[in-house]
C-alpha cells in the first residue's frame, strides 16, 4: 500500500505522470460509438486526442500554523480548551441531574431538567468534536496524499481461478449432469418455505374478516349516546343547526371498545326538514330533520368530524373529502368515492333517539369484498 | 500444503520482531498474534479520503444512526410495547385517571418520571428526522454528481434500500407511543391496505391481528422497529461501507486528480480525527436541539380514539409525499368489477409511489444503457456537465415536491386564505406540469452555465475593468485563468447521440431503435469541453 501513496505536494512529478496517463491510457484507445462488450468500452462518450492535458498538482500552500510557531502554540491551546470545555459539560450534566429530582409532574421542572442535562451533554460532545476537528485542521500533517486506483474486477488470473472453482464444483458434484437430482432439489427448496408462510395465518383470529366488517354494534333500539360520556340524547335536545358526536349505548362497557368505536362512531345533525333531499326507501331513516351518518370516512377511515353549519358540509381532516349532508352525504370533493353510510334512526317512547337497525352497508374504507354479501 | 513447515518459522520471527516493550506495543502484539489485525491496519490505516463538504452528508446519516441506536436502546429499558388498557397514574396531572394503553403510559413515564427521559426521547426523534433527511440529501448528491456510475451502481441500490428502511423505521417508531396521532396514522395505513385489490382485506386483518385497531399492532411494530429493521439497516450499512472501501471514494475534478488516483487525507490520523470529531459535533447539535425544542408532545394529544377530530395534524416530513399522493386523487376513482370493489383512489397513488421509488432505484442502469459506457468512473460530475441527468433529477424532485406540498394542503389553504379546492387543484397542476417545466428550465440553465464556463476557460474572468482603446472603442479587461483553475472547467466527459447502424448481422432491432431515440434525447444538446487547439487559438490573438 505504502508504495502506491505519493505526496501530492511540491514539485513531485507524480501528478504530471498520472495526469497525462489518463489522456493516453486505456480509456482513449477506442473512438467507436458502437456497443462493445469489452469492459472498458466508452460507449457513446467522445474520446478526444486533443483534450487539454491535466496540469498536475498545484504547489502546496502552507497554513499559518506551519509558518508561525506562535500560531501553532495558540492552536494547541485552543484544542485543549475545547477538550476542557467537554469535560466541564459532562460534569455539568451530572450536576444538573443530581440537583433536579423529578416526579411531581410539573412540566416546567421537566423542561428545565431536560434543558440543563441536555445542554451539559451537548457541551461535552461539542467540546470533543470541535477540539478534534480543530486539531486535525490546524496541527496534523496537512497536505494531500495520492493513492492509485485499481480496476475493481479481479485480475485475469483470479477470475480464471474462480471459473475453475465453479467448474470443479460442478464436475465433482455432477450438478448439471445429474438433472434429476438438481431439479428435485430445487423443487424441495421451493417447497420448504411454504409452511412458514402458512404459519402467518395465525396472525389473526379464525373468523372471516368480511363477516366482521359488515356489522357494527348498532341494533334495532340501541340508544344514541354522547361521545364520550355515554349519556342518551333526546330528540328535543337536538336543535336545528347543532351537531352531536355519537356512540352506541353501552360502548364504553364493551371489551373491544376501540374496535367497536372505529366502526360505530356517528355524527348526528339537525337540519330544517325542507333542506334535506331524501331518496326513496330512506323516508323513515331520519326524524324531523335529524339525521345520523357514520363518522368514519369512506376514503381510508379518518373521523369525518368537521361540520360546517352554514353549508351543511362535512369535511374530513385527513385528505379533505367533503360530504353534503343535504344530499345524503354524497361526496362533493376529495378522494373519497362513496357517501357516508346513513344510520336509520327513530325515537323511542321516552323521546330518546334510537337506531332503527344497524347500518345497511359496511362503514369505513372500501375493501375488495365490500359489495359481496 | 506448505503451511506446516513455514508456520513455526514465522512465529519465532514475529516474536523477535515485536520487541516493542511499551504497554500499547505489547497489547498490539498480543492482539495481532491472535487475530492478524495488523493486516487490516496495513490495508485500511492509510487509505485516502478525498474531501468535499457534500461528502459529509453520508457521514451525517451514519452518525445520526449511531445516535438513534444509543438513544433507542435507552428507551427500550422503559418502553412497554403493550396495548392493554391501564388507568394513567403517573405524575402528569392533566392525564391522571385517563384510560390509555400501557404503551402510551410508559411513554408518558419516560417523559415525566424518568430523569432525562424526555431528553432521550427527543434526541431519538430529532436524530430520526435528521437520519432520513441526510440520507435523502446524500442520495441527491450522489445522483447529481453521477457518483452512481460504474462501479458503484450496486452501492446505489444498497443506499436506496437504506432510504426505504429509514422511512419504515420512522413510521414504525411514530406508531409506537399509541397516542392520538400515531393511531390516526395507523388508521390511514389500515384504510390503504384494505383498498388493495384481492388481498387487502386479509392483509389488514392479519397485520392488526383482527379488526382495526386491535391489541397487537404496537407489539408487532415494536419487534420490527427494534429488531428486524435495525438488523437489516446495520447489515445494509455494512455492505455499503465495504463497497465504499472496495470502490474507493469519488472525487471532484481538480489539477492532478485523475480517474486513476485518489487525492486526499489518510484515514490515520487526519480523516479519523476529522470524522470522529464530526460525529461528536452531529451528536452535540442533536443534543442541543433536543434540549431546547419539544417534539411530539404526546401529553397534549392523549390516547388514540377513533372518533375525535385532529385537524391540521401532519405526518413526519418523510411520509408527507405518500399522504399527499392520497390527497391529489380526483373524486370518484372507485368502481365495481362484478361484486368486487376496485379502489383506484388508493391503487393509483400506491402505484405512483412505487413507480417513483422504482425509477430512483433503476436510474443508474438506465443511464448505463443509454451511454453504453462500460468504463469505471471515479471523477464526480459537476451537475451542469450532465444537463439531461440533472434535468431528470430536477423533474423528479418537482414531482416529489408537489406530492409533499399536497400533504400540507389544508395548512396552506388556511394560511394563505385560499379554498382547499384551489390548493388541491394547484398541486395537481404542479404534479403533472411541474416536472416538464423543471426539466426544460434546468436543462437550459445547465447549458447556459456550460457556455459560460467555456467563455471563462477561453478568455478568462470578466474583471469588471473597462478600458478605452486608442481607437475610441471600449472593452472590458479579462483576467486570465491559471492552468489549475482552467482544468476544473475543461475536464469533463462528453457524450454524443448514438448513430443507428446495423449490427453484425445487418439488423436494426426495436431495442436499438429505442436506445438511439433515448440517446438522441439525452445528448442532442451538448457543449463540448474546450480543446487544446481552441485554447491555443484564443491565446494567440
Ligand atoms: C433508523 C432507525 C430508527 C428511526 C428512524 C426511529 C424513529 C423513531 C420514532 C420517530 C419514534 C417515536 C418517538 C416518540 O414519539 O417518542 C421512535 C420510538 C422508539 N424507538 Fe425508534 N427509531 C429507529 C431505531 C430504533 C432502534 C434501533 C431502537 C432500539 C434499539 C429504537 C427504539 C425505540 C423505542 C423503544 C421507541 C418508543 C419509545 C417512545 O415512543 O418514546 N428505535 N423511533
Ligand atoms: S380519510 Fe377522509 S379523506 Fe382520506
Amino acid at each position: 500500500m505504502a508504495d502506491t501513496i505519493r505526496d501530492a505536494s511540491g514539485t513531485d512529478s507524480a501528478g504530471e505522470d498520472t495526469g497525462t496517463e489518463r489522456e493516453t491510457g486505456v480509456h482513449s484507445t477506442s473512438t467507436s460509438t458502437e456497443v462493445e462488450t469489452r469492459s472498458e468500452a466508452p460507449g457513446t462518450a467522445v474520446v478526444r486526442p486533443d483534450a487539454i492535458p491535466n496540469p498536475g498538482f498545484p504547489p502546496e500552500r502552507l497554513r499559518v500554523t506551519d509558518l508561525d510557531p506562535r500560531e501553532e502554540k495558540k492552536a494547541e491551546r485552543a484544542v485543549s480548551l475545547w477538550f476542557g470545555l467537554g469535560i466541564f459539560g459532562a460534569i455539568a450534566a451530572v450536576a444538573v441531574y443530581v440537583a433536579f429530582p423529578l416526579g411531581n409532574g410539573d412540566p416546567d421542572v421537566n423542561r428545565w431538567t431536560t434543558f440543563g442535562i441536555g445542554m451539559g451533554i451537548a457541551l461535552g460532545l461539542l467540546g470533543i468534536g470541535f477540539g478534534a476537528v480543530h486539531w486535525s485542521k490546524s496541527l496534523m500533517e496537512g497536505h494531500d496524499l495520492v493513492e492509485q486506483r485499481h480496476t475493481t474486477r479481479g485480475s485475469e488470473e483470479t477470475r480464471a481461478r474462480a471459473v475453475e472453482v465453479f467448474s470443479l464444483g460442478n464436475k465433482e458434484s455432477g450438478f448439471s449432469r445429474r438433472k434429476m437430482i438438481r431439479n428435485s432439489m430445487i423443487a424441495a427448496l421451493v417447497a420448504f418455505p411454504l409452511p412458514g408462510i402458512v404459519l402467518f395465518r395465525g396472525l389473526a383470529p379464525r373468523e372471516d374478516p368480511n363477516e366482521l366488517l359488515k356489522f357494527t354494534m348498532w341494533k334495532k333500539g340501541t340508544r344514541l349516546t354522547r361521545d364520550p360520556s355515554g349519556t342518551p340524547i333526546k330528540a328535543s335536545e337536538v336543535t336545528i343547526g347543532s351537531a352531536f358526536h355519537v356512540i352506541p349505548e353501552g360502548l364504553n362497557e364493551t371489551e373491544d371498545r376501540l374496535e367497536e368505536k372505529a366502526k360505530a362512531a356517528v355524527l348526528l345533525m339537525r337540519l330544517r326538514p325542507q333542506d334535506l333531499t331524501i331518496s326513496s326507501g330512506r323516508e323513515s331513516w331520519s326524524y324531523d330533520g335529524i339525521v345520523a351518518y357514520s363518522k368514519i370516512c369512506t376514503h381510508v377511515g379518518c373521523p369525518v368530524a368537521l361540520y360546517e353549519q352554514q353549508t351543511h358540509h362535512l369535511l374530513c381532516p385527513c385528505h379533505q373529502s367533503q360530504f353534503d349532508i343535504t344530499r345524503e352525504a354524497t361526496v362533493i370533493f376529495g378522494p373519497a368515492k362513496r357517501p357516508l353510510p346513513q344510520l336509520p334512526i327513530m325515537v323511542d317512547d321516552q323521546g330518546y333517539l334510537v337506531a332503527r337497525s344497524d347500518f345497511r352497508e359496511p362503514v369505513g374504507p372500501s375493501f375488495w369484498e365490500r359489495e359481496n354479501s | 500444503m506448505t503451511i506446516d513447515t513455514q508456520g513455526p518459522v514465522t512465529t519465532t520471527h514475529g516474536q523477535e520482531r515485536a520487541e516493542d516493550a511499551s504497554v500499547v506495543g505489547r497489547m498490539a502484539n498480543y492482539l495481532d498474534e491472535r487475530t492478524s489485525l495488523s493486516g487490516a491496519v496495513k490495508f485500511l490505516g492509510r487509505k485516502i479520503f478525498p474531501d468535499h463538504w457534500s461528502f459529509m452528508l453520508g457521514e451525517v446519516a451514519l452518525y445520526s444512526f449511531v445516535v438513534i441506536l444509543l438513544s433507542g436502546t435507552f428507551l427500550t429499558f422503559f418502553f412497554q410495547a403493550s396495548m392493554s388498557e391501564v388507568q394513567y397514574d403517573g405524575s402528569y396531572i392533566p392525564m391522571k385517571g385517563v384510560e390509555m394503553s400501557a404503551a402510551l403510559q410508559s411513554t408518558l413515564n419516560i417523559s415525566f418520571d424518568v430523569r432525562g427521559g424526555l431528553l432521550i426521547r427527543q434526541v431519538h426523534y430529532w436524530a430520526a428526522l435528521l437520519f432520513v433527511a441526510s440520507i435523502g440529501l446524500h442520495m441527491l448528491r450522489v445522483f447529481f454528481t453521477g457518483a452512481f456510475r460504474k462501479p458503484r451502481e450496486l452501492n446505489w441500490v444498497v443506499g436506496f434500500l437504506l432510504f426505504v428502511m429509514a422511512m419504515a423505521e420512522g413510521f414504525t417508531g411514530y406508531s409506537l407511543p399509541d397516542d392520538l396521532l400515531s393511531g390516526n396514522g395507523l388508521r390511514i395505513i389500515d384504510g390503504m391496505v384494505k383498498g388493495l385489490p384481492v388481498v387487502g382485506t386479509w392483509i389488514s386483518y392479519l397485520l392488526f391481528g383482527g379488526e382495526f385497531p386491535g391489541t397487537d399492532i404496537v407489539g408487532r411494530l415494536y419487534t420490527l422497529h427494534i429488531l428486524l429493521l435495525p438488523a437489516i439497516v446495520v447489515a445494509l450499512i455494512g455492505i455499503h461501507m465495504v463497497l465504499l472501501i472496495i470502490n474507493k471514494h469519488t472525487q471532484f475534478a481538480g489539477p492532478g486528480r485523475t480517474n486513476d488516483n485518489v487525492v486526499g487525507v489518510p484515514i490515520m490520523p487526519v480523516f479519523a480525527a476529522k470524522a470522529g470529531g464530526f460525529f461528536f459535533i452531529v451528536f452535540g447539535v442533536l443534543m442541543l436541539v433536543a434540549a431546547t425544542v419539544t417534539i411530539n408532545p404526546i401529553w397534549n394529544y392523549g390516547p388514540y380514539d377513533p372518533s375525535p377530530v385532529s385537524a391540521g395534524t401532519q405526518p413526519d416530513w418523510y411520509i408527507g409525499f405518500a399522504d399527499g399522493a392520497l390527497r391529489l386523487v380526483p373524486p370518484g376513482w372507485e368502481f365495481l368489477i362484478g361484486p368486487y370493489t376496485v379502489s383506484m383512489n388508493i391503487i393509483v397513488p400506491v402505484l405512483a409511489l412505487l413507480v417513483l421509488l422504482g425509477a430512483v432505484a433503476a436510474y443508474p442502469f438506465f443511464e448505463a444503457w443509454v451511454t453504453g459506457d462500460r468504463r469505471e468512473h471515479h471523477i464526480a460530475d459537476r451537475p451542469r456537465n450532465a444537463p439531461t441527468r440533472t434535468a431528470i433529477g430536477a423533474a423528479g424532485l418537482t414531482f416529489y415536491a408537489a406530492l409533499w406540498a399536497a400533504a400540507s394542503s389544508d395548512i396552506v389553504a388556511t394560511h394563505f386564505r385560499l379554498s382547499i379546492e384551489s390548493v388541491i387543484h394547484l398541486c395537481q397542476a404542479l404534479l403533472i406540469a411541474g416536472p416538464f417545466v423543471a426539466f426544460f428550465v434546468t436543462k437550459r440553465v445547465c447549458l447556459a452555465l456550460q457556455k459560460k464556463d467555456r467563455e471563462i476557460a477561453l478568455h478568462g474572468f470578466e474583471s469588471g475593468r473597462i478600458v478605452r482603446l486608442p481607437g475610441g472603442e471600449y472593452i472590458e479587461v479579462h483576467q486570465p485563468l491559471s492552468e489549475y483553475e482552467r482544468w476544473r472547467l475543461v475536464s469533463y466527459e462528453d457524450y454524443q447521440p448514438i448513430m443507428l447502424r446495423p449490427d453484425r448481422r445487418g439488423r436494426i432491432t426495436a431495442g436499438m431503435r429505442a436506445r438511439a431515440r433515448v440517446s438522441n434525447w439525452f445528448f442532442e444538446d451538448r457543449i463540448s469541453p474546450v480543446s487544446r487547439p481552441e485554447l491555443e487559438a484564443s491565446q494567440h490573438h
